[in-house]
């Protein structure tokens, strides 16, 4: 059917070669040219047009963007407070070695296999992480109420149980907390939900709202979702007592607001896994239903291995079977089942006592150093006699500290003392070390003093 | 304030019961969702306990020991990377290194279009994230565009689209009568579907069929592609296990690169590396430009990010170590020639036993089909019959995973299909 001619047919042929092949091609069969209505559309490929020409450049994601701003600073006093990335006092990233350990009994285990894992992860995995966040006593587990499906870390996590309400819940709004993490609003948005907000924090106090939470909540339509922290908020690091937990709970489930736990820093923010849990566990205990989005990324380091589960607690067993059926079907067309490795990791750990005692050891002194940077930080400001009140620093929780500064003087603090963090004033307690706090402490000083 | 309290006494005393029976699930009208036709075959496996019982369901490789297999260059590969690294978060985008490893087998090692930086590329989640990425962009970018895909197709193709909001429709692909390709059809297809159409197209290995164009008809299809200023976009899942050889895979792709598309191209390494759980692929999209290129990078990053934040590092470590290696990356292509050698033998084996055995039907197709899968053209009922009196697993579509197939049970597979079939 196709004339005998030859053309250049190297991959290395330049643009105008290319285009002159198609052309001779096209011009030798004179045949196919009466019998093709040829539509040179802008779109065509001939004419070197893109369908995606009119694509612009997105701009930078605000927080991972920070990291690659550092990344450009040849300073040598740099230091990143973005990315909330837990660092060693020498500013090192840290592979737990119970994490170390776990990933050498794996590779010396030649029976294990690279398979595909079913659709909803490692079975051990998920039922590990159920206890772990619900506790092993839950009556929700024990009831068989729960289901819990492995994802892609936190954001997976919500991704999937977003999607999931946008298809099978009659509500199709959640709000969010005034302020929160940027990627939240994002990934329930692109999920198909519509976002709204309710109060949180409180920048008088630099702590939390708590009338205007309840009366946002309270005015809020019978069965929205609710995105709730269950500790260690971020940004703010403010956190509710466990009095307002209570409060917040009675509130909730007297509207049927449907609550959807992120779970990011268990065992991150008090250094007890159980303790960081309550939140979340009032809220089983009530025999009420709630998503939660669990993430292993910070407590276990576990970060770029993207680990993590999706639970659902529901009040019947047979219905929490059927979620799982329909939260697979969410899953298949995403990524088909998770990543095997990093959730290995985490079973390995969860399932050994010896090593999850390890593991607690090691948690309580990342959360520790977290602690005593929060102390110093604090005593550094103080010593300068910095204008303000900066015990905020050491009341808020978890990996960061809003330190209440604006746009301008981070701007600032980047430029003349190259600090890097996000521009809302966040700062990643984890990316500080006793050598590097006077530097923050001095640039903190100068933003204050010299810019408002 | 003071009905407010004396509210929240009376709903602390309702709350305050505990028990399923007081509160109704959100969830009581959530149906029980259907089992996925293709990972529900192995589930329904693992559950026989018959000794003779076959899997040829699940499009995963195996040795002739029917064992799962872990290449030897991934072992060398996790041993170097053990305990060295750290597991810091990569880039939106993934790990840079194995992107540009990735993009050389796709586009060429020497690819002009890599060295103009005119490709857009972000690692992906295996061939399934780097489909249902592309979907979400075209959905984004090209709000009323409609997806072509081949009938039949891997059936979560049609579930990555719909997830997607891209409406779709089918072209013609399989011919039953002929066990090949209806290319009158399809290029019929291709015609009269609305310029500017997105078409997906598998680079090579189709499944479920195994049944490909031929390099002449490749070259048809670009042709007429190109007229209707089509969007291609290849699904390439097997380069290299099609006929061991990845250039020679990579064939349908240098011909529409060589046309001057602006191709989309989703690549998975499960099977060639065999990282089947680790979820390692990659998505590149053809610019016109570096400039484009950039653009359309930071676009595909703003939908990764609300999806998973950034992929996982494991995997890509792996892929990154082998083919940086000039050492490691040889031994890969010895492995993914072997386990390509080997799945050919077990079609000549399984063709020949059926012949043997004097069956009436042509079993011609088993041969000239390529890649994992062999479109048998056993109904749903033969399938059926099997499963229930031989215990032999597979999707009911009559798709035949090759890789499942082993000098111990070609022949007891071959009776088994002769049974059903005479």
């Amino acid at each position: 059917m196709r004339p005998e001619f030859t053309s250049p047919s190297s991959s290395s042929s330049s643009s105008a070669d290319r285009r002159l092949n198609a052309l001779v091609r096209h011009l030798a069969t004179p045949s196919m040219v009466s019998q093709t209505a040829v539509a040179f559309s802008p779109t065509s490929g001939f004419h070197g047009d893109s369908v995606f020409s009119h694509v612009v450049r997105a701009p930078e994601d605000p927080i991972l963007g920070v990291t690659v701003a550092y990344n450009k600073d040849p300073s040598p006093v740099k230091l990143n407070l973005g990315v909330g990335a837990y660092r060693t006092e020498e500013g090192k990233p840290f592979v737990l070695n119970v994490v170390r350990k776990a990933e050498q009994m794996l590779l010396n285990d030649k029976s294990r296999v690279k398979e595909y894992l079913p659709i909803v992860g490692i079975a051990e995995f998920n039922k590990l992480s159920a206890q772990l966040i619900f506790g092993a006593d839950s009556p929700a587990i024990r009831e068989n109420r729960v289901t819990t499906v492995q994802c892609l870390s936190g954001t997976g996590s919500l991704r999937v149980g977003a999607e999931f309400l946008a298809r099978h819940y009659h509500q199709k709004t959640i709000y969010i907390p005034q302020p929160t993490w940027g990627n939240h609003p994002k990934v329930f948005t692109l999920a198909g939900l519509s976002v709204k907000t309710y109060r949180y924090y409180d920048p008088t106090t630099r702590g939390l709202n708590f009338q205007g939470l309840l009366e946002d909540l309270g005015s809020a339509p019978s069965g929205s979702i609710v995105l709730l922290h269950a500790c260690a908020h971020n940004p703010t690091g403010v956190d509710p007592t466990l009095q307002q937990w209570e409060q917040i709970r009675q509130l909730m489930r007297s509207k049927a607001l449907l609550p959807f736990f992120d779970s990011a820093y268990q065992g991150f923010a008090s250094g007890n896994l159980d303790e960081d849990a309550q939140s979340i566990r009032m809220f089983v205990t009530d025999g009420g239903e709630c998503f939660v989005a669990q993430s292993y990324a910070k407590n276990m380091g576990l970060y770029g291995e993207r680990v993590g589960a999706l639970s659902v607690v529901c009040t019947a067993a047979d219905v929490a079977s059927k979620v799982e059926s329909q939260l697979k079907l969410v899953i298949r067309p995403m990524f088909s089942n998770p990543p095997i490795h990093g959730a290995s990791i985490v079973a390995t750990i969860l399932k050994d006592s010896n090593m999850f005692n390890e593991w607690t050891i090691e948690l309580k002194a990342m959360a520790d150093r977290i602690i005593s940077m929060r102390k110093q930080l604090f005593d550094a400001l103080r010593a300068r006699g910095t204008p303000g009140d900066w015990s905020h620093i050491i009341k808020q929780i978890g990996m960061f500290t809003f330190t209440g500064l604006n746009s301008k003087q981070v701007e600032f603090m980047t430029r003349e003392y190259h600090i890097y963090m996000t521009s809302d004033g966040r700062i990643s307690m984890a990316g500080l070390s006793s050598k590097t706090v006077p530097h923050l402490a001095d640039a903190i000083h100068a933003a204050v003093t010299r810019m408002t | 304030m003071a009905i407010r309290r004396a509210m929240s006494g009376r709903i602390m005393d309702r709350t305050a019961v505990v028990g399923a029976r007081y509160m109704s699930s959100w969830w009581r009208s959530v149906q029980p969702a259907p089992k996925d036709p293709i990972l529900g075959v192995t589930e329904a496996f693992l559950a026989d306990q018959s000794p003779d019982k076959v899997n040829v369901g699940v499009g995963a490789y195996r040795d002739d020991n029917g064992k799962p297999v872990v290449l030897e260059c991934v072992r060398e590969a996790e041993r170097r990377i053990a305990g060295n690294l750290n597991m810091e978060y990569l880039p939106m985008g993934g790990s840079v290194k194995m992107v540009e490893e990735t993009l050389k087998l796709a586009y060429g090692e020497n690819s002009e279009l890599i060295k103009e930086k005119r490709i857009a590329a972000v690692q992906a989640l295996s061939g399934t994230g780097a489909c249902r990425l592309f979907a979400d962009f075209q959905k984004h970018f090209c709000p009323d565009s409609q997806i072509y895909i081949p009938v039949p197709t891997w059936a979560n193709h049609h579930n990555i689209w719909r997830d997607a909001q891209v409406p779709q429709k089918t072209y013609h692909y399989y011919h039953p009568e002929s066990k090949g390709l209806d290319f009158a059809a399809m290029i019929d297809d291709i015609k009269n579907a609305p310029n500017g159409s997105f078409f997906l197209l598998h680079a090579c290995a189709h499944n479920p069929t195994g049944v490909d164009p031929s390099e002449e008809q490749w070259r048809e299809i670009s042709h007429h592609i190109k007229a209707k200023g089509h969007f291609a976009f290849f699904d390439m899942a097997y380069q290299g296990f099609a006929s061991g050889d990845p250039e020679k895979d990579a064939k349908a792709i240098r011909i529409f690169l060589e046309d001057g598309h602006h191709i989309g191209i989703a690549q998975s390494y499960a099977k060639n590396m065999g990282l089947y759980g680790q979820r390692v692929g990659c998505l590149s999209v053809l610019c016109e430009d570096e400039k484009q290129a950039v653009a359309v990078k930071s676009q595909l990053q703003q939908l990764a990010r609300p999806m998973y934040s950034n992929p996982p590092v494991h995997g890509a470590l792996i892929v990154s170590t082998i083919l940086s290696d000039p050492d490691l990356k040889k031994q890969w292509l010895k492995e993914v020639k072997v386990m390509a050698d080997r799945i050919i033998g077990m079609r000549t084996a399984l063709r020949g036993n059926l012949e043997k055995l004097g069956s009436p039907l042509s079993w011609q197709h088993i041969t000239n089909q390529i890649g994992m899968f062999c479109y048998s053209g056993l109904t749903p009922e033969q399938v059926d019959r099997l499963t229930n009196e031989f215990h032999i697993y597979m999707t009911r579509n009559g798709r035949i995973s090759m890789a499942g197939v082993t000098t111990g049970n070609v022949k007891y597979l071959a009776n088994a299909i002769h049974e059903v079939t005479k």
